[in-house]
């Protein structure tokens, strides 16, 4: 569909012709926008690929790629994050079989991604052939994944299920191991970085908040005065304060209100920060689908004999919950990004990383336009993928349509 | 219906709900109070341990901290309130700018991404795409390291017509100041303003009223342009000046100076805001359901007419609560200027907490500002909100 100007003048069937006209030179103002648009593509393009091109210099990317990964995570203990990597990437080949077209293009381009970086010509001792082979095997299970995703023997739930017991698996028992077992030594948080850790701080946080968002939301519309109260204090200060206010309080004015001789990981309390900040916004969410739920439904469940619990359990939350996904998705989105402020608490997640990387050498000093603009675009990705997917279901549960 | 049912007698303790009601709430009650009162034991136990009170005596002691960037006079001998009082006013400055000119960006690129020109709406899709999918923290870091500290030495200035000079130390704009009779133009043009405001108004009321034909649009302009020729002349001639930013020496001189800090900060959250109220907006429109321009222009309305009084009172009305939560983000999303070495109310803040050591009290008022920040912008938006909707029922 990229058509430019240039394609007026070849003798072209008619067709594109009659497009160009009425989409670019319908009136004399439009064929000037188009001109001045074409002008501008044009000198942004040439810069911009100049630039990339002969200009940057991509050293602080090519000579150390496993920092913007996994951190400083010990290199002998690699494959600890490798193992996380390939139950992720099997279980998301499954979830592309179950939920088909809203994961699809990410698996795929996961797949496609991972299988360049597995060949890409770096020359880098930091990538060991092992490092290479585990990255070669990502696109092999993304495809296995499918295969057994799309057999009748497994279901949605199944799908989900797994990810929580592997997920809960990965950050409590692969990464972090325990202190007196010889094959699984203790590696402290202090060490993790990177993509790693902002994966980790986003799903964990978004993951964690929704149960305590949904009994904020609860509490929000309860006849109970006092948890009204409680949860609508709770939700507009949260709601009022920027997040960084509340990393920074769980940073350091936390330690305050504990007891003088209990102390929290680093990690953990700008964790609790985020999930402290998420849950505010998840609550609100969570109310908007529960005031979507018609006033009948309550009464038939009444009628029927249910009590308040077992109507709100079984007839309100999973009729709001399933209403609430797409907002849900944009929340994640906006949290995943919302990740880069814990640089402020001293975490080094994929910012946190760029800026040690720029300090690691000084011939890298000047060069923050490339590493930040790396991380951007690592960034830009991810989120581009989940507002599709999102996208993809408004579009399937007709949100917007009513 | 003459039954009477003595049922409540009967009702055990258990299953009668006013008295479960009464429990859950007194439990709960309970149960945040008590975390609440441990909290505070632990808090005072500590604070009696390193001896910080918590008290607000320190907001009159010297700060001894300098602030690059005060508009109201500050030196490092005033007091902490005073450094927390300019903490707050550039807060104030940079969102309330940083409001403006999203708004406006935000609509050019909204309606650019819904003309029917397919190259203007693709690019408006880009750079939508581009600001909504990256975190803004990474954007300021790509303005503030990757353009502004990579600005020439003052010598090597950057001149862009205006003249507007950039440089090392920042953005050079030339600026129109008053002379010192341009008070009196400036008189005369707000009365022009106003006195063309309540022209119009009454004008179209009698035109609406009797129905004869007032030319309240032609009226109102009249003196919108008469009374500041009038001013111009009276002043003397020359109400303003060009404040023109000239090099002398190792620096310029003159102009408007915008310092590197401020410039990413709101060229920042201008172009990420921007993006979101682009889609805002272009929700807004595409909600005004086509029947509604159609039976319009069926009626014999101009496109203009059309567009202001069917379309564009129809959107703000689904436009103006997402743009509500886009100014407070706007503003709590200033807080992130700490990382780039822009002094506002957080940084201030950050430093007195290091100065005065007083975590808990400061905190207290930095949290307290932000939230008086965002409840008084709600309410006042909400205000205006409900007229908006109101017009349409």
């Amino acid at each position: 569909m990229s058509v430019t100007v240039e394609t007026i003048y070849p003798p072209a069937a008619p067709g594109p012709l009659e497009w160009v006209r009425k989409n670019l030179f319908s009136d004399w103002f439009n064929a000037l926008l188009t001109i001045l648009s074409v002008g501008l593509l044009y000198f942004t393009i040439v810069a911009v690929v100049r630039w990339g091109l002969f200009t940057a210099d991509w050293r602080p990317i090519t000579v150390s790629p496993m920092l913007f990964l996994v951190g400083q995570y010990p290199r002998d203990q690699l494959w600890r994050p490798g193992i996380s990597l390939l139950a992720s990437t099997f279980l998301i080949g499954m979830s592309w079989g179950v939920w088909e077209r809203y994961v699809k293009a990410f698996a795929i381009f996961l797949g496609v991604s991972l299988g360049v970086l597995a060949v890409f010509p770096l020359d880098t001792p930091t990538i060991t052939p092992a490092i290479r082979a585990t990255f070669l095997v990502n696109p092999l299970l993304i495809y296995l994944g499918y295969r057994l995703g799309r057999s009748k023997a497994v279901s949605g739930k199944a799908v989900a299920l797994l990810w929580l017991v592997v997920s809960l698996l990965i950050t409590l028992v692969i990464l972090p191991g325990f202190r007196n077992v010889p094959g699984l030594p203790r590696v402290p948080t202090t060490v993790w970085g990177g993509l790693l850790m902002t994966l980790l701080l986003a799903v964990g946080g978004i993951v964690l908040s929704f149960p305590i968002g949904i009994l904020l939301a609860l509490g929000r519309r309860s006849s109970l005065p006092v948890v009204k109260l409680f949860s609508i204090i709770f939700i507009e200060t949260v709601r009022g304060v920027p997040l960084v206010t509340i990393l920074f309080m769980f940073s350091i004015i936390l330690a305050l209100f504990l007891p003088a001789e209990s102390r929290i990981d680093r990690v953990l309390r700008a964790l609790m920060g985020m999930v402290f900040f998420s849950a505010a916004y998840t609550a609100e969410n969570v109310r908007g689908g529960l005031q979507a739920i018609p006033e009948g439904q309550i009464e038939a469940a009444k009628a029927v004999g249910l009590n308040n619990f077992q109507i709100t359990l079984f007839i309100v939350l999973p009729q709001a919950l399933r209403l609430v996904i797409p907002a849900t998705v944009g929340q994640f989105i906006a949290l995943f990004k919302d990740t880069t402020l814990v640089v402020i608490v001293g975490i080094n997640d994929l910012l946190g990383i760029g800026n040690a990387v720029l300090n690691l050498n000084p011939e890298f000093v000047r060069l923050q336009m490339e590493v930040y603009l790396f991380i951007a675009i690592i960034f830009w990705v991810f989120c581009y993928f989940m507002s599709y997917a999102s996208l993809q279901l408004e579009k399937a549960l007709g949100v917007g349509e009513r | 219906m003459t039954t009477t049912v003595r049922a409540s007698e009967k009702i055990p303790l258990w299953r009668d709900e006013r008295f479960l009601k009464l429990a859950a709430q007194i439990i709960s009650a309970a149960i945040i109070l008590g975390l609440l009162y441990w909290a505070i034991v632990n808090f005072l136990e500590i604070t009696r341990q390193r001896g910080m009170p918590l008290t607000y005596n320190f907001l009159k002691e010297p700060a001894g901290f300098p602030i690059s960037e005060s508009h109201i006079p500050y030196e490092p001998t005033m007091s902490f309130g005073r450094a927390f009082l300019v903490g707050v006013i550039n807060t104030l400055l940079v969102s309330v700018l940083g409001i403006i000119f999203s708004t406006i960006l935000g609509l050019i690129v909204g309606l650019a991404r819904l003309s029917t020109n397919w190259l203007v709406s693709r690019i408006a899709l880009a750079f939508i795409e581009f600001n909504r999918n990256i975190p803004l923290l990474v954007l300021l870091f790509l303005l503030y390291f990757g353009v502004f500290s990579k600005m020439p030495a003052v010598k090597e200035s950057i001149a862009l017509p205006g003249p507007i000079f950039m440089n090392q130390r920042g953005l050079y704009l030339s600026w129109p100041r008053l002379t010192d009779t341009g008070g009196i133009f400036l008189g005369f043009l707000l009365a022009g303003v106003v006195l063309a405001g309540i022209a119009w108004n009454v004008l179209r009321r009698i035109r609406e009223r009797a129905g004869r034909e007032t030319y309240f649009g032609w009226v109102s302009l009249a003196i919108f342009i008469f009374m500041p020729v009038i001013g111009w002349f009276i002043s003397g001639g020359s109400p303003l000046r060009l404040d023109v930013p000239v090099l002398q020496g190792f620096n310029f001189q003159g102009g408007l100076r915008l310092t590197p800090e401020f410039s990413t900060m709101l060229i920042g959250l201008t172009i990420y805001t921007a993006a979101f109220i682009a889609e805002v907006i272009r929700g807004g429109i595409l909600a005004v359901r086509k029947g509604q321009v159609e039976a319009a222009r069926a009626l014999g309305l101009r496109s203009n007419q059309v567009l202001g009084l069917i379309v564009i009172p129809q959107a703000l009305r689904v436009v103006i609560p997402p743009l509500i939560s886009q100014y407070l983000n706007l503003a709590k999303n200033s807080s992130l200027a700490l990382t780039i070495g822009f002094q506002e109310l957080f940084a201030v803040g950050k430093i007195t907490i290091n100065q005065a050591g007083r975590a808990v009290p400061v905190f207290v008022m930095v949290m307290a500002t932000y939230l008086a920040m965002s409840l008084l912008t709600s309410v006042i938006l909400n205000i205006y909100n409900r007229r908006v909707q109101f017009i349409e029922r």
